[in-house]
C-alpha cells in the first residue's frame, strides 16, 4: 500500500472518529460532562441496522434511519434515567455512572445478541472511485464516510450558528441560569443535545461497521474512546475542533500502524493525546474554560 | 391587586435562612428599590421571584399567579425580565445573538427587530459593537447590553440587581437614567442596589432588607431622610 492510500484510510477513519467525537463534544459543551456510554450508543446502532438490514432484510438506507430514531430514544432516556438525577451531584459521580451505563449497554447487547461476533453486511451501495489507472482504489465505504462526516460538520455547524435552538444550547453551555432567564428550558436543551449526539452515534456505527464489518458489544468501545482522545485533541466543546481532531486522530493511527508498528498504533494514539495535553491543555481550537466561583 | 404580591417568603440554603419570611408589593407603574447591606438577602429575594431559587415557604404573585412552583423558563413568558448580578451576559456570543436570545420567548419576527432598533436607540454603543463578542465590551457596555438584553423579551416588571455595581460614577448616573426612562416607558421597576442614595433618588417607594427581615419600608423621599437609613446606608 501507498503512502496515498494510507492516507485516504486515515482520512476515512478519522472521519468515524470525528462523527462520534461530535457527540462527545456536543454533550461536554453543553451538559459538562463526558458520556462515557456514547461509544457503546455506536455498538447499539451497529445492532439496530444489523438486525433490521440484515436479519430482516429491510433496506440498508431505512434500517439506518430505524436506527438512527432508535439511538435518539436511547439518548433521551440515558440522560433522562441516569443522569439528569444527578445534575447537581460531583462531576466524579456522573463520570462513574457513565462508566456504569457503558457496561449496562455492553451486557444487555451481550445479553441479547449473544457472544459470538457477528459479520455485519456493508450498508453503503455506492461505486468504488478509481484514480491514476487503477492505481489507487477508493472503496465506496471510504468515500461515504468522508462525504457524510463533512456533510453533518456542516449542518450542524449551521444549526448551532443560526437556528433559534441552537442559540439556546450555546446559551446553555455558556451560562445555565442566565440561559434559563431568558426562557430557554435547560432541561428541554440537554434532551436535545443528547438526542443529536446519539442518533449521530447510529450514523457513526453504520459507517464504523460497513468500513470494518465485525460487530460484538464491545465494538464500539475503543473507537469511543479515540473519538474522545479526538475530541479532546481538537478542543472539547469545538464542533470544528471535533472534525479535526477525528481526522488527525485517524491518519496518525493508520499512518502509525503501516510505518511504525501495526501493534503500538493505539498507544500512539494516546501518546498523541499526552503530549498535546501537556502543550496546549485545551486542544487545538479549544477556547480557555474559566470555572465560576 | 399589586403587580407583583411577596407574602411571608422564606429562603433557605441548607441550614441557613436567606429569607425569614419577607413580605412586600410592587405595583404597576412603579419603580422600587430594595436596599440593605451585603448578605441581607437582596439577590436571594430577586432569585427566588424569578425562579432561579426554590422557595422553602410563603407566596410569590405576578399578576395573581403564583410564581413559587413555576420553572424560571416560564416566568419569562409571563412578562418579567431579570437583569442579573454581574450582569450574566453570554461573553462568547456576539452583542447581537445576546439580543437575540433576550428575545428567546418570542415569534413575531417584525417586534422583534423594531424592539431591536429600539434598543439600539436608547444604547447607540450596543449599535456600533453589534457583531463584536460580548466578552469583549466594557464593563458599561456590558451592564447596557443586560439590560438591552432584558428589555427584548418586551416585560411587563423588570428586576434589577446591582445594575451600577463596578462602574465608574459617570456611568452610574448614566444607568439611573436609563433605569428612569425604561419606566417612563410604561416598564415596572424592582431594583436592588447597593448604592441606596441613588437607588432612592429614582424609586417611588423602597424597603429595607437586614439579614433576611424587611425592618423599614416606605416612600423613597421619606427614607431618603430617615435618621437610622442616613446613618446605616447613606453613610452619614
Amino acid at each position: 500500500m501507498g503512502f496515498l492510500d494510507n492516507l485516504i484510510n486515515g482520512i476515512s477513519l478519522g472521519s468515524i472518529y470525528a462523527v462520534i467525537a461530535l457527540g462527545y463534544t456536543l454533550v461536554y459543551g453543553i451538559a459538562k460532562m463526558l458520556n462515557f456510554a456514547h461509544g457503546d450508543v455506536i455498538m447499539v446502532g451497529g445492532y439496530l441496522i444489523f438486525t433490521c438490514a440484515t436479519t430482516w432484510g429491510l433496506n440498508p438506507y431505512l434500517s439506518l434511519v430505524i436506527a438512527m430514531a432508535g439511538c435518539t430514544v436511547l439518548g433521551i432516556l440515558i440522560e433522562k434515567i441516569a443522569y439528569k438525577p444527578l445534575r447537581q451531584a460531583t462531576s466524579l459521580s456522573v463520570l462513574i455512572t457513565a462508566i456504569g451505563v457503558s457496561y449496562f449497554l455492553q451486557n444487555i447487547a451481550l445479553l441479547i445478541f449473544g457472544a459470538n461476533p457477528v459479520t455485519f453486511t456493508s450498508i453503503v451501495n455506492l461505486p468504488k472511485i478509481s484514480l491514476f489507472d487503477g492505481q489507487i482504489i477508493i472503496k465506496s465505504e471510504t468515500t461515504a464516510a468522508i462525504v457524510v462526516s463533512v456533510l453533518i460538520v456542516v449542518g450542524l455547524s449551521l444549526f448551532v450558528g443560526k437556528t433559534k435552538s441552537g442559540r439556546a444550547m450555546l446559551a446553555v453551555s455558556e451560562d445555565k441560569d442566565a440561559a434559563q432567564l431568558m426562557g430557554v428550558n435547560v432541561n428541554r436543551t440537554i434532551s436535545l443535545t443528547f438526542a443529536i449526539g446519539s442518533g449521530l452515534a447510529a450514523v457513526a456505527g453504520g459507517l464504523l461497521c460497513s468500513a470494518y464489518p465485525v460487530l460484538s458489544n464491545t465494538t464500539g468501545a475503543m473507537p469511543g474512546i479515540k473519538a474522545f482522545v479526538a475530541a479532546v485533541f481538537g478542543g472539547i466543546g469545538s464542533i470544528p475542533g471535533a472534525m479535526i481532531g477525528g481526522i488527525l486522530i485517524g491518519v496518525i493511527e493508520i499512518l502509525g500502524r503501516a510505518y511504525i508498528s501495526p501493534q503500538l498504533a493505539d498507544a500512539i494514539v494516546f501518546a498523541v493525546l499526552i503530549i498535546v495535553l501537556m502543550v496546549k491543555p485545551t486542544g487545538i481550537l479549544g477556547k480557555k474554560i474559566s470555572e465560576k466561583v | 391587586m399589586a403587580m407583583l404580591e411577596i407574602r411571608d417568603l422564606c429562603v433557605n440554603y441548607g441550614m441557613i435562612k436567606a429569607l425569614k419570611g419577607i413580605s412586600f408589593d410592587v405595583n404597576e407603574g412603579e419603580v422600587i428599590a430594595l436596599i440593605g447591606a451585603n448578605g441581607a438577602g437582596k439577590t436571594t429575594t430577586l432569585h427566588t421571584i424569578t425562579g432561579i431559587l426554590s422557595a422553602k415557604s410563603g407566596s410569590v404573585k405576578f399578576e395573581g399567579k403564583e410564581l413559587t412552583k413555576t420553572p424560571a423558563h416560564k416566568i419569562v413568558r409571563m412578562g418579567m425580565a431579570h437583569v442579573p448580578e454581574g450582569r450574566r451576559i453570554f461573553q462568547q456570543l456576539t452583542v447581537l445573538d445576546n439580543l437575540k436570545l433576550g428575545a428567546f420567548t418570542r415569534n413575531d419576527a417584525a417586534g422583534i427587530a423594531e424592539d431591536m432598533e429600539k434598543i439600539y436607540g436608547r444604547f447607540p454603543r450596543l449599535a456600533e459593537r453589534k457583531t463584536q463578542i460580548a466578552g469583549t465590551l466594557s464593563g458599561g457596555e456590558q451592564q447596557m447590553l443586560a439590560m438591552g438584553r432584558a428589555l427584548m423579551s418586551r416585560p411587563k416588571l423588570i428586576v434589577m440587581d446591582e445594575p451600577s455595581m463596578g462602574l465608574s460614577p459617570i456611568l452610574v448616573s448614566e444607568i439611573f437614567d436609563i433605569i428612569t426612562s425604561i419606566r417612563k416607558d410604561g416598564t415596572t421597576v424592582l431594583l436592588v442596589e447597593q448604592n441606596a442614595k441613588k437607588a432612592l433618588s429614582i424609586a417611588d417607594r423602597a424597603y429595607v432588607l437586614e439579614t433576611g427581615n424587611i425592618t423599614l419600608s416606605g416612600k423613597a423621599s421619606d427614607l431618603i431622610n430617615d435618621e437610622k437609613v442616613r446613618k446605616a446606608y447613606l453613610g452619614e
